[in-house]
């Protein structure tokens, strides 16, 4: 097979760029030159403080101190209408309840790789003090900025390591899988649940198990299916996933993944199913069944109040859920039965003043052995590195038996 | 079963889309151009069709607008690439480049955009009838629109003059040009309509197939596409065929999962590319099977003599 | 009404100025972009063209970008020269860093082949790296060679199964055990760090490998025969072959040279930047190279601006959107804009535009006059 040739004008005889005359070099130097200066100059009068520079207010006395800036980096778009967006709701929180005391700022769709360490530090060279990391994946480049920049405060979510000005927070998010999969469980008229999972961490099995075990409190058969995707935002992706699952006889779906497809796959279907981290109600309202939703904002404004205060502190990990606030089961659909209602809110309640509790034995895992004895209730650190099913969800965590 | 017909009708509707863009690239590469830059003009379809979905709230109106930005894009390609005579492949990786930027630039006030409720479609006797009912004719007119364009475009390419002299400028543009055909306008022709269909099979996938905007959607729908025009030898109806294969294994990955089978899904996502590895392969070994497969003037530029 | 009118000789001003004009091109459509936003257009390109380059660390973080997207233009730039399409670099660059990663797994471990090495553990794994990607680039030149199969598709679809591949070991055989099941490794052992050019920046040798590269790739393109022999075999092949020239040669020495140094830049950045595994090892630096070797007019030291300009390309993208708020879409718009602009402005290098005011009746052409011009234009056929 032949093939027509490239760059034209370069060539391997005459008129080589590698043996031009002197003249053409000089030409190109100054052209390049020429170019560059106009940028330089051009912009030079509206360049932005350097980072080397301190931040003016600090020197002076001023009559009214600065506004605490606050950035945050978010994985995904702001308009995801999940996991992003209930993040960018929080920042809001900040904003109405501190007014101009801070000024909030921030950047989707960082990528979790070398280039997150850049984002970072490029929001300390801005000035902000305050810095909220919002994936798991930020985790190693969080620290070391935050090695490198003893007084600015980083805050990471769904992490585990922390340093002398970085802390880590989380939501339980498992406690609204748990309360979306008593409704579940009233609602199948297969007995067959659906969950489109994303990466099987032991966040999302904890929340697959949550949700069985509360459907189960229903109906004590109950089966949940699981489909992988791989991934947390993919919305073709988690629409065949959804598919599938309704493929296979599930009639009611649930997702631990950010968009609203499974939602919207499962109103096309005439089937029903959950919104996740957001009220995703306006999506499909047909389908909608509640949305197991995550509230930041208690958190942020907490840790906003610490940070003017003065009384922000690193190195801990916070773990809220239904008691703080930041858990909910919101926009529970007509559909649900009156006394559905009324058990989700005896279990929000119960939740909250601490007499209830999810993970409360027995509780067996899918072989059938004790998963978790009889009246013995799981603690944290169970609960933060599980990776077996319980008895009822059919099929194998990928990679969940490698030690 | 019920598995089985919704596991058919969900991989007819996967399979709609790969076979809209590769019927597309069909089109461009009969005519002897190849456009790298079909995800790109998905992603533009995508856009453009779902803003027009959300504004004027009828999904017919969407596929003009995804049909008609694929083929504007493809029109600038077209012309860099026929008239210039630029490098096909550096221009169709540019054209995929700035598809996927522009389409997510114009996209960021969408993306909370809802379509509300989606109709459900079904052919009003055949519905009903079992398991051949709820697998084939329950699906978005567009699945059988496909199949439709496929018969079209085969009787097109076989047995209509056009068609004819299309597969001539992609055989051989010299003696298109010396008999006197329009060689440029036809190659034009076959990029822009290409490209529309490409647009088309964007519009298809924010608008049927997952009803939302968010950037990068198409997901890599395009380089399959591209793959299939090889893998099916350039032939409508196993373009056809190849599309519901290729769109069928993402399903047919999940449907294992279910089922608990432990092959780790990513061999079975590679199968795709590997299948068209296989069939390049194949057809390029012999070279009367290239000469009668492959449009001989596949990613050459033509220029008519001065 | 316009008419392109062929040159009788390639311009050569303009195939230095084209580069320049498709520059000033996408800046100006960028301006335009910007207002229509709504935003401050020169604040706009100060983040694109003055904040990349303001400081130590902002130089820094340039050439972290850049030294990928310069060792595998280098590569790209052979190929293209020798008129072999590799559009596959980015698998090429995954399988670099897999490559990488497999050595670098058994820093400290006991009982594994470079387990012991301790610091001088970087140079098996930058060789691993190159080898990686070189294998993945054989793959092609193999099929090509043997079966006729087109290189474009081959390499197109071996980017994917690397992808792939890269999938099934970050969630399986590699995953770190005490990484929560994430889908990463662990993080790489302390051993096999890339030693840096600065204490306190994350710039690292790997810049002054490409600086190397240049430079050898200078001396092997314009000064040496098999460089000359390659160029003509890509050119021409007809004279190649005439001249003994092995376009077969041509074929596996750029698909292997292109290999390896995209493997390279991979095994740079899975122990630079990244220090370990994950499922975003491919960014589209491969992709984004090509733009790169064609805007550096296929030429090493063009190369090293176009990849310069590229990177600040990236990151003023990223500051636009922190900054500004502009989305981070930009810079694909950018980048595309500036190959369209530049292929586009190629076109005056080989076509002088001339103004005809009366239409005359374009003549019949004649078999006899097939064209066959050696010399600019494009060439048609073997």
């Amino acid at each position: 097979m032949t093939r027509e040739s490239t760059c034209s004008s370069v060539r391997p005889s005459a008129g080589l760029p590698g043996r031009l005359p002197v003249h053409r070099w000089i030409r190109l130097a100054a052209w390049s030159t020429l170019a560059a200066s106009a940028a330089l100059v051009g912009c030079g009068k509206k360049e932005e403080a350097p980072q080397a520079a301190a931040a003016p207010a600090a020197s002076a006395p001023a009559p009214k101190p600065e506004p605490l800036k606050i950035a945050f980096a978010y994985v995904g778009p702001v308009g995801d209408g999940g996991w992003t967006f209930a993040h960018d709701n929080g920042r809001k929180a900040i904003e109405k309840e501190f007014g101009d005391k801070v000024v909030t700022s921030f950047v989707e769709k960082v990528p979790v790789a070398a280039d997150a360490e850049r984002v970072f530090r490029d929001m300390v060279g801005q000035g902000s003090k305050l810095i909220f990391g919002t994936t798991y994946g930020y985790m190693e480049p969080m620290l070391k900025v935050a090695a490198d920049n003893a007084d600015v405060k980083f805050e990471h979510a769904t992490g585990f390591k922390q340093s002398a000005n970085m802390r880590s927070y989380n939501s339980r998010t498992y406690e609204g899988a748990y309360m979306a999969g008593v409704i579940a469980g009233k609602m199948t008229k297969t007995g067959t649940l659906g969950v489109v999972g994303s990466i099987p961490i032991p966040e999302v099995v904890r929340n697959i198990n949550s949700f069985t075990l509360g459907a189960q409190s229903i109906n004590p058969k109950i089966k949940t299916k699981v489909v992988w995707v791989g991934e947390w935002f993919n919305p073709p992706k988690e629409t065949e996933a959804a598919q599938s699952l309704l493929n296979q006889g599930a009639d009611v779906l649930f997702q631990n993944t950010d968009s609203s497809a499974v939602l919207q796959t499962a109103a096309k279907a005439k089937k029903l199913a959950f919104g996740w981290n957001s009220d995703m109600t306006a999506y499909a309202p047909e389908a909608h069944l509640a949305s197991a939703i995550i509230d930041w904002g208690p958190y942020y404004i907490q840790a906003t109040r610490e940070a003017l205060e003065g009384k922000w502190a690193g190195g801990g990990a916070v773990w809220w859920g239904v008691k703080e606030g930041a858990i909910d089961i919101a926009s529970i659909s007509d559909k649900v039965p009156a006394e559905t209602k009324a058990q989700v809110e005896k279990i929000k309640a119960g939740l909250k003043d601490g007499s209830f509790n999810i993970w409360k034995g027995p509780i067996l895992s899918q072989d059938g052995k004790d998963l978790i004895a009889k009246d013995t209730v799981a603690d944290d650190k169970f609960l933060s590195t599980l990776k077996t099913y319980v008895k009822g969800v059919e099929g194998k965590v990928p990679g969940g038996d490698k030690k | 079963m019920d598995a089985l017909p919704l596991l058919i009708a969900a991989t007819l509707n996967a399979g709609t889309v790969l076979a809209l863009a590769a019927l597309g690239l069909l089109i461009n590469e009969r005519a002897g151009v190849v456009n790298l830059g079909a995800e790109g003009l998905m992603l533009m379809g995508a856009i453009a069709g779902f803003a027009a979905a959300l504004h004027s709230g009828s999904d017919g109106v969407a596929f003009v607008a995804g049909a008609a930005a694929g083929g504007a894009f493809a029109a600038i390609f077209g012309l860099l690439v026929v008239y210039l005579s630029t490098n096909q492949y550096a221009t169709g990786l540019a054209l995929s480049l700035f598809g996927a930027g522009l389409s997510a630039f114009v996209g960021v006030g969408y993306v909370q955009g809802k379509l509300g409720e989606r109709p459900q479609f079904a052919l009003p006797w055949l519905a009903d009838l079992p398991f051949i009912g709820p697998a084939l004719f329950r699906q978005h007119p567009m699945v059988y629109g496909a199949i439709a364009l496929t018969a079209a475009l085969a009787w097109f390419l076989y047995r209509s003059r056009a068609g004819l002299v299309l597969r001539a400028v992609g055989e051989s543009p010299e003696s298109a040009h010396a008999l006197g055909y329009p060689v440029r306008r036809i190659r034009l022709a076959a990029v822009v309509a290409g490209g529309a269909l490409c647009g088309l099979a964007g519009a298809y996938v924010s608008v049927v197939y997952t009803p939302l905007w968010v950037e990068g959607m198409v997901a890599g729908k395009g380089w399959i596409a591209l793959a299939l025009t090889t893998f099916a030898t350039w032939r409508p109806a196993r373009v056809l065929l190849g599309a519901y294969l290729f769109g069928g294994v993402t399903m047919l990955q999940f449907h294992l999962q279910g089922q608990g089978v432990d092959v780790p899904n990513q061999f079975l996502g590679m199968l795709p590319y590997l299948a068209t590895i296989v069939v390049l392969v194949l057809i390029s070994s012999n070279a009367a099977w290239v000469k009668a497969n492959m449009p001989a003037s596949l990613g050459k530029p033509f220029s008519p003599n001065n | 009404m316009f008419k392109l009118e062929p040159r009788t000789q390639p311009s050569r001003r303009l195939s230095w100025a084209s580069p320049v004009l498709a520059l000033a091109l996408t800046v100006l459509i960028g301006v335009a972009l910007f207002v229509l936003l709504g935003k401050d257009p020169l604040r706009g390109l100060q983040m694109f063209f003055v904040e990349p380059l303001k400081s130590a660390y902002a130089l820094s973080e340039l050439s972290i970008k850049a030294t990928p997207l310069i060792l595998i233009a280098l590569g790209l730039a052979v190929c293209f020269r020798a008129n072999v399409w590799n559009i596959g670099a980015e698998g090429q660059f995954v399988m670099g860093a897999l490559g990488a990663s497999w050595v670098a797994l058994q820093s400290g471990v006991e009982g594994t082949l470079f387990g012991g090495w301790g610091g001088a553990i970087v140079l098996p794994i930058l060789v691993a790296g190159v080898f990686g990607g070189m294998a993945w680039a054989g793959l092609v030149a193999l099929l090509r060679d043997r079966f006729n199969a087109n290189e474009i598709l081959v390499s197109l679809m071996l980017v994917y199964v690397a992808i792939m591949l890269l999938g099934y070991l970050v969630f399986g055989p590699w995953r770190d055990p005490g990484g929560f099941n994430f889908p990463q490794s662990i993080t790489f052992a302390a051993d096999t760090q890339l030693p840096r050019l600065v204490a306190g920046l994350r710039a690292h040798v790997g810049s002054l490998l490409a600086l190397v590269a240049v430079g050898l790739l200078w001396v092997f393109l314009f000064r040496s025969y098999r460089g000359f022999a390659l160029q003509v075999g890509g050119w021409a092949p007809a004279a190649a072959r005439y001249a003994g020239f092995s376009s077969r040669s041509a074929l596996w020495l750029s698909l292997l040279l292109s290999g390896g140094l995209a493997g390279l830049a991979g095994a740079l950045e899975a122990i630079g930047p990244l220090g370990q595994l994950t499922l975003y090892v491919p960014v589209g630096y491969g992709f984004a190279a090509i733009i790169v070797a064609y805007v550096g007019r296929l030429h090493p030291v063009g190369i090293v601006f176009s990849g310069v300009l590229m990177s600040m390309f990236y990151i003023g993208g990223e500051l636009a959107q922190s900054r500004m708020g502009l989305p981070k879409s930009l810079t694909g718009v950018f980048q595309g804009l500036l190959l369209f602009s530049l292929l586009a402005c190629d076109v005056l290098v080989n076509f002088r535009v001339r103004w005809v005011r009366s239409k005359a009746p374009s003549p019949q052409p004649s078999p006899a006059s097939f064209p066959k011009d050696g010399r600019g234009g494009n060439t048609r056929s073997a």
